[in-house]
């Protein structure tokens, strides 16, 4: 038995749980030469089989790429967290969501069937949520949580639309044979409804604008979870599914516009606010959000370079951002802060971080010989040949690319050359292998990829893009092009750049008042909006419950009259007719003892009085069932009548007097008189519908021709309660039982006090 | 005859709803048993009442010849009679469990479950030290 409370096997334990990443790495590599050869996988299980739904998984190119980078980067971070958290009590919980959300973004990226897809999505929201929130004694931690929750969750649940749309159009649930239909489904006439649903879909979950706002504050998150969710994985998924959805839905104008607007917009503001910022995590998550709004943008092309760019990016970023997270993780861990203006001269007391960090940033910045640069390269060149609005994609990228050269150049110069800042400086020390490890490998991976792009080319990239993208076109990465057009931006991008770095704490302070100066942020909306929210909720709840028992009566009494009124007088020919034939003087009499008794009840404030009245009416009621053939009836009536009397009398005496102002608010009491004679009068009319119709008497005619002969009892209402319909009886008493008994334990409740 | 004792059946439901809707505990008990008995009534006129015989088949008969009057809705308002009696008891011990808890007869001022937001916050703690 492992004992998870112990910490240092709780740390072992978790480090050993890398093992599942690993394996599911290497499995993944093995599908490789197939997907290389333009081949996929395919599985499929019976799942709600009567509804023609199945469990179904395909792994092409697109689907191993991002299959290796979950699982890759996956095992790093979960060495990496076993230290990062070592000694925090609930470590083993930590795992088993990181795990749990691992296995279901690889879910996401290897479902054919969008049921299973839109399932795997959710299961991503909410153990990102669980892990946003994993610090859960803080209030921000649960905000942040929420908000990420809400904001992919709704996003998830328009996506289910459009994927049931999908279906009802396509007729199937198979993404691999939507393809097929793929015109068919540009042309019909929800194809704006459909698009406008993947697209907010993929919006919410990768943050694009407007959007955004919740990944920064997902921040709050441990920073492994940041390295791996953030930056890695959760926030590509909408990225896989606009590339997934490219060969169904990819192509047209709007498609092309919506996609290259927002990635741009979203690009830009990223990279601006990037600059605002001086905690390194909330830099690298803007950054994120550019780089997933640059990705964004070249999906939206439909040319080989554009969509080669998308995917050569999507790794570059995974890569570097992904060591980055884990550098500012580490620094975090080591020095106590992570604000950049308490940082400095860190590289020679951490060596190896040190090495992690310049190369991802120098891949971010994308100098020549890392892989940053192949990306810049093939996005210039992409960028170029958008087939749509070619100066407002290259502009962008160039401005970007531009602004994450200063931020490289802050993340390395400010943090690790520099002056060493803070007071941390005499004591700190190197983390530990299993923290460092993860970056520089993915550092290394930088540098690797940079030098020998080819077979990161034709490996991986390659098999991605045919997966989405059918072409003749030959599509390889290579080191050096030649001069040309995208050279000659790479050089103004680092030319510009290096300016932005010279400037930016002039940027810093500018953006912070810009920004400040904003109407109204996306982040605000979401707080008004879900302020009026339970706002809304509150003013619902004091109007529809709020603990007056006079209003919920009310409520009830008038429904029942309006909607039994409606029905009745919607339908009925004629009002049913009111004729006094043949009035007997007794039944007369009795009906005006009745109702004298009835006004005497409502008018009077005698408690006395009101009894006497309550018991006039009740033998009234007795005397009418007597002359009507129901002695039986009218005995127990009686009988019942009586004893109620006497409860009612007895309980009078505890309580207090009838108040000599009984009419308390008198318009109110309007209002009820006039709600209380529409029952009345609806009730007599009922009646008197009911009345005008004939009787079927086959029941009770069954009854009276088989009392005798098959119950042998002569008294035919008896024998209907002791022997035809027993059970109700039984059912009766059983009622009776309970009455006694709960009342019963409400006068020993009292007792024991 | 069948116009009459409609027309006492509605007035006996207004009545009843009129006293249940006074904000009383001790109106709401009389209009509870005034509303049992308008019920009862308005099954056994429902059933018919144009014959007055009893549904009692004669001694030396197997099945009786005469027309009777009908004895289902009279099955019927025994079981609600004596079920309507618990019921009454029942809320009798009830609300008189909730005027010792509570001290009032007035609905509206039984707050306890669903305390009036911040201004009576102070009633709501008189009444958790009531001890309930």
């Amino acid at each position: 038995m492992i004992n998870l409370a112990d910490k240092n096997s709780a740390v072992r334990f978790a480090r050993a749980t890398c093992v599942i990443p690993l394996i599911l790495f290497l499995a993944t590599s093995f599908m490789l030469p197939r997907t290389i050869a333009g081949g996929f996988y395919r599985f499929e299980f019976p799942w709600i089989p009567d509804l023609g739904v199945q469990m179904s998984f395909m792994l092409d190119g697109l689907s191993v790429l991002f299959a290796l980078i979950i699982s890759g980067i996956g095992f790093f971070v979960t060495l990496y967290s076993a230290d990062y958290l070592h000694g925090h009590h609930q470590t083993g919980r930590f795992f088993v969501f990181l795990q749990a959300f691992m296995l279901s973004m690889l879910g996401i990226v290897t479902a054919d069937n969008v049921l299973a897809l839109f399932v795997f999505w959710e299961l991503t929201t909410i153990f990102s949520y669980l892990l946003i929130g994993f610090e859960h004694e803080k209030e921000s931690s649960r905000a942040s949580a929420r908000q990420a929750l809400l904001v992919t969750g709704a996003g998830g649940l328009v996506l289910l639309i459009g994927f049931l749309l999908l279906e009802i159009i396509s007729g199937t649930y198979e993404i691999s044979q939507m393809e097929s239909v793929a015109p068919y489904l540009k042309g019909h006439p929800l194809y704006g409804v459909i698009l406008t649903t993947i697209f907010i879909g993929a919006f919410t979950k990768s943050a694009q604008f407007p959007f955004h706002f919740w990944l920064p504050n997902a921040m709050a998150a441990p920073t492994p979870i940041s390295a791996f969710l953030h930056s890695a994985t959760l926030v590509k998924g909408g990225i896989y599914l606009l590339a997934r959805f490219h060969p169904i839905l990819g192509g047209t104008d709007a498609w092309t516009m919506t996609l290259v607007i927002i990635g741009a917009v979203t690009a830009v503001s990223g990279a601006f606010m990037a600059l605002g910022q001086s905690d390194l995590k909330k830099i690298l998550a803007y950054t994120t959000i550019t780089a997933l709004g640059i990705i964004t943008l070249f999906l939206g092309g439909k040319t080989t370079s554009s969509l080669t760019a998308a995917i050569t990016f999507l790794l570059v970023h995974s890569l570097y951002k992904s060591a980055l997270f884990l550098v500012a993780g580490i620094i975090d861990h080591q020095t106590g802060t992570r604000r950049i203006d308490q940082l400095g001269g860190l590289w020679d007391s951490m060596p190896f971080t040190t090495f992690a960090a310049v190369a991802a940033c120098l891949s971010m910045a994308g100098f020549p010989l890392f892989f940053g640069f192949i990306g810049k390269e093939i996005m210039y060149k992409g960028a170029l040949a958008q087939t749509m609005f070619p100066i407002l994609a290259t502009s962008t990228v160039v401005l970007c690319n531009a602004l994450m050269v200063a931020v490289a150049g802050i993340l390395v110069i400010r943090a690790f050359l520099g002056q060493p800042g803070g007071d941390y400086y005499a004591t700190v020390r190197e983390a530990s292998p299993y923290m460092w490890c993860g970056p520089v490998i993915l550092g290394g991976l930088d540098i690797l990829f940079g030098i020998a792009p080819d077979w990161v080319g034709r490996w991986l990239v390659e098999p991605a893009v045919r997966a989405i993208h059918y072409t003749r076109d030959d599509i390889e990465l290579s080191f050096f092009h030649g001069i040309n057009g995208p050279l000659l931006l790479s050089i103004i991008t680092l030319v510009l750049g290096i300016r932005f770095y010279l400037k930016h704490q002039f940027l810093y302070k500018w953006i912070n008042i810009t920004f400040g100066k904003l109407p109204i942020t996306a982040s605000q909306a979401y707080d008004r909006i879900s302020e009026s929210v339970v706002g809304l909720g509150k003013i619902q709840t004091r109007i529809i419950q709020n603990g007056s028992l006079h209003r919920y009566f009310f409520v009830v009494v008038a429904f029942f009259v309006i909607s039994a009124g409606y029905g009745f007088f919607s339908h009925c020919e004629s009002f049913p007719s009111i004729a006094f034939p043949l009035i007997s003087w007794r039944e007369l009499l009795l009906t005006i003892v009745i109702s004298a008794a009835v006004i005497t009840v409502v008018m009077t404030r005698s408690r006395l009085l009101a009894v006497c009245g309550l018991g006039v009416i009740g033998a009234g009621i007795a005397l009418i069932f007597l002359s009507f053939g129901a002695p039986d009836v009218a005995l127990t009536q009686l009988l019942v009548e009586t004893l109620t009397v006497i409860i009612v009398s007895i309980i009078l005496l505890r309580l207090p007097r009838l108040g000599l102002k009984p009419i308390k608010y008198r318009p109110q009491r309007i209002f009820d008189a006039s709600l209380a004679l529409g029952a009345g009068v609806l009730v007599t009319t009922l009646l008197l519908a009911v009345l005008s119709h004939d009787l079927d008497r086959s029941v009770t005619a069954f009854f009276e021709q088989n009392s005798y002969v098959a119950a042998h009892g002569r008294n035919i209402v008896n024998v209907i309660l002791v022997d035809f319909r027993s059970m109700d009886t039984l059912g009766e008493i059983i009622v009776v039982a309970t009455a006694g008994l709960a009342g019963y334990a409400l006068i020993l409740n009292r007792r024991s006090k | 005859m069948e116009t009459i004792l409609p027309l006492l059946c509605g007035t006996m439901a207004a009545a009843s709803i009129y006293l249940m809707l006074s904000g009383n505990l001790i109106r709401f008990i009389f209009g509870l048993v005034m509303a049992t008995n308008a019920v009862n009534l308005l099954i056994f006129i429902a059933g018919r009442i144009s014959i007055s015989h009893p549904p009692l088949i004669p001694e030396h008969l197997p099945v009786s010849e005469l027309p009777m009057a009908n004895a289902l809705p009279q099955a019927l308002i025994l079981t609600a009679i004596v079920i309507g009696f618990a019921l009454l008891t029942f809320v009798f011990i009830l609300f008189y469990r909730a005027y010792q808890t509570l001290g009032t007869v007035d609905t509206e001022s039984m707050r306890f479950a669903e305390p009036v937001e911040k201004e009576d916050v102070s009633d709501t703690k008189a009444m958790e030290g009531n001890g309930v």
